[in-house]
C-alpha cells in the first residue's frame, strides 16, 4: 500500500480568473457619486412672534427676473459684478462700530455686518442655472470676508477650517479647537441670506 | 564542468504569474471600499449646475436625495417634457414631497432624525417655481436643511 503525502494541493491557478471576475463587477457597479453643494437653511414655516423692523438700507435687495436679469437695489447689474458689490453692502459699517471692516463708511448702506442682510428674490421661470450662479457668488461673497478675516487672526482660511472642522476623520482635540475660531469668525460676518417666496408675474 | 552547462540561447524564461492574483485581489479591495451601490436609477435628467463655494455632503445616511428634471427621452412620451420630480423610483407631485420626507425620516434611527439634510439635485434647466413649491413642502414638514448639490467648476459656466 503505498504511503499517502497528506492532502494534495488545491491548485490555485484559477484564483485570479475568480479575483478578475469579481473586480470587473465591483467596476461595472462603481458610481463615485459627486455629493457637494450648497448649504442653505430654509426659514421656519412659524414667523417670529414680534415684527423685527430692519431699516432698508440694511437689506441688499437682489431680484432674479425670468430672463435671468439682475436687479440689485434697484439698478440692472452684470452677474460678474454682484460678488464685489454685495461684499462692498456687507463690510460697509456705517455706524463705526465694526473695526474690521474696510468698507466706504456709506451713510446710505448698512450699519454693521450682524444687522446686514440680504434678500434674494426670483421668478417662477428664472432658469435654476441663474439661480444657483447668484446664490454662488452671494455665499461666495461672505466666505471671501470671511476667508481675509480667518488670515488676518489665524493665518489660514475660514473655508480650510471649516471644511476640517466639518470633516468627521478630524480628532476631536483639533475639531474643539477649530470650533471656537470658526465660530468666531461667523459671528463677524454672519451669513443673513433671505430668500423671499417667488414672485409670479 | 558539466554541472554549469550553458543554458540553451534564445529561451526566456517564463514571467511568473504567481503574485498576479495578489495584485488583482488588491485592485479588487479597493473598489469594493469605494463603490457606493446605486439605489435608485434616474428617470429625469440630471445635469447639475457648476458652482465654486461648496461643501461636501459628510455621511451618506444623513441625507434624503430629491431629483428633479426633466422626463429622459424614454419617458417623456409618458410624462411630458416639463420638469419633474423624482423621489426614489418614481415620480411624484409637489404634494407627495412632505410625506416622502416624513417617511424616510420615520426610517433612520431617532439620533439621526433631527440632523437629516435634504439633497435636492436639480437639472440646470429647471425652473424656480418647482424648486419655490418644493421649498415650501420641505419647510411645512419642517425639513430646513437643504443642499442644492452642483459639480465643482466656474460657476459663469451655467449661463451658457
Amino acid at each position: 500500500m503505498p504511503r499517502r503525502k497528506g492532502a494534495p494541493e488545491v491548485n490555485a491557478g484559477s484564483m485570479a480568473d475568480i479575483a478578475f471576475l469579481l473586480l470587473i463587477f465591483f467596476l461595472v457597479t462603481t458610481t463615485i457619486e459627486t455629493d457637494a453643494g450648497l448649504d442653505r437653511m430654509l426659514p421656519p414655516m412659524e414667523p417670529p412672534d414680534e415684527d423685527v423692523i430692519i431699516k432698508q438700507k440694511n437689506i441688499f435687495t437682489v431680484n432674479i427676473n425670468k430672463n435671468g436679469q439682475l436687479l440689485v437695489e434697484d439698478d440692472l447689474m452684470d452677474l460678474k459684478d454682484l460678488r464685489t458689490a454685495a461684499i462692498g453692502f456687507l463690510e460697509n459699517g456705517a455706524d463705526g462700530s465694526c473695526n474690521y471692516c474696510k468698507g466706504k463708511k456709506d451713510p446710505a448702506s448698512s450699519d454693521n455686518p450682524s444687522k446686514a442682510i440680504i434678500s434674494l428674490k426670483n421668478d417662477r421661470d428664472t432658469k435654476y442655472s441663474i439661480y444657483i450662479t447668484v446664490q454662488n457668488e452671494l455665499v461666495g461673497a461672505y466666505n471671501e470676508l470671511r476667508n481675509r478675516e480667518a488670515q488676518r487672526l489665524y493665518n489660514r482660511d475660514f473655508t480650510e477650517m471649516e471644511s476640517e472642522y466639518l470633516n468627521p476623520e478630524t480628532a476631536s482635540n483639533v475639531r474643539d479647537e477649530l470650533k471656537d475660531k470658526v465660530k468666531n469668525i461667523q459671528d463677524m460676518f454672519p451669513q443673513k441670506l433671505s430668500e423671499a417666496e417667488t414672485s409670479t408675474n | 564542468m558539466a554541472k554549469f552547462a550553458k543554458k540553451k540561447d534564445g529561451d526566456l524564461p517564463a514571467v511568473s504569474t504567481a503574485s498576479l492574483p495578489d495584485i488583482v485581489f488588491m485592485l479588487l479591495f479597493f473598489f469594493m471600499t469605494v463603490t457606493t451601490m446605486k439605489d435608485s436609477s434616474l428617470l429625469v435628467e440630471n445635469t447639475l449646475p457648476n458652482a465654486t463655494e461648496i461643501k461636501k455632503l459628510e455621511k451618506k445616511d444623513r441625507v434624503i436625495y430629491i431629483y428633479i428634471g426633466k422626463p429622459t427621452q424614454e419617458y417623456a412620451k409618458v410624462f411630458g417634457t416639463e420638469p419633474k420630480i423624482q423621489l426614489n423610483d418614481k415620480f411624484a407631485n409637489v404634494d407627495e414631497v412632505g410625506s416622502y420626507i416624513l417617511a424616510e425620516r420615520a426610517k433612520k434611527p431617532p439620533e439621526l432624525q433631527n440632523v437629516l439634510t435634504t439633497a435636492l439635485k436639480v437639472d440646470k434647466n429647471a425652473n424656480m417655481g418647482l424648486i419655490a413649491d418644493i421649498k415650501q413642502e420641505l419647510r411645512k414638514v419642517n425639513a430646513l436643511k437643504v443642499n442644492y448639490t452642483t459639480y465643482d467648476g466656474d460657476a459663469f459656466n451655467n449661463l451658457k
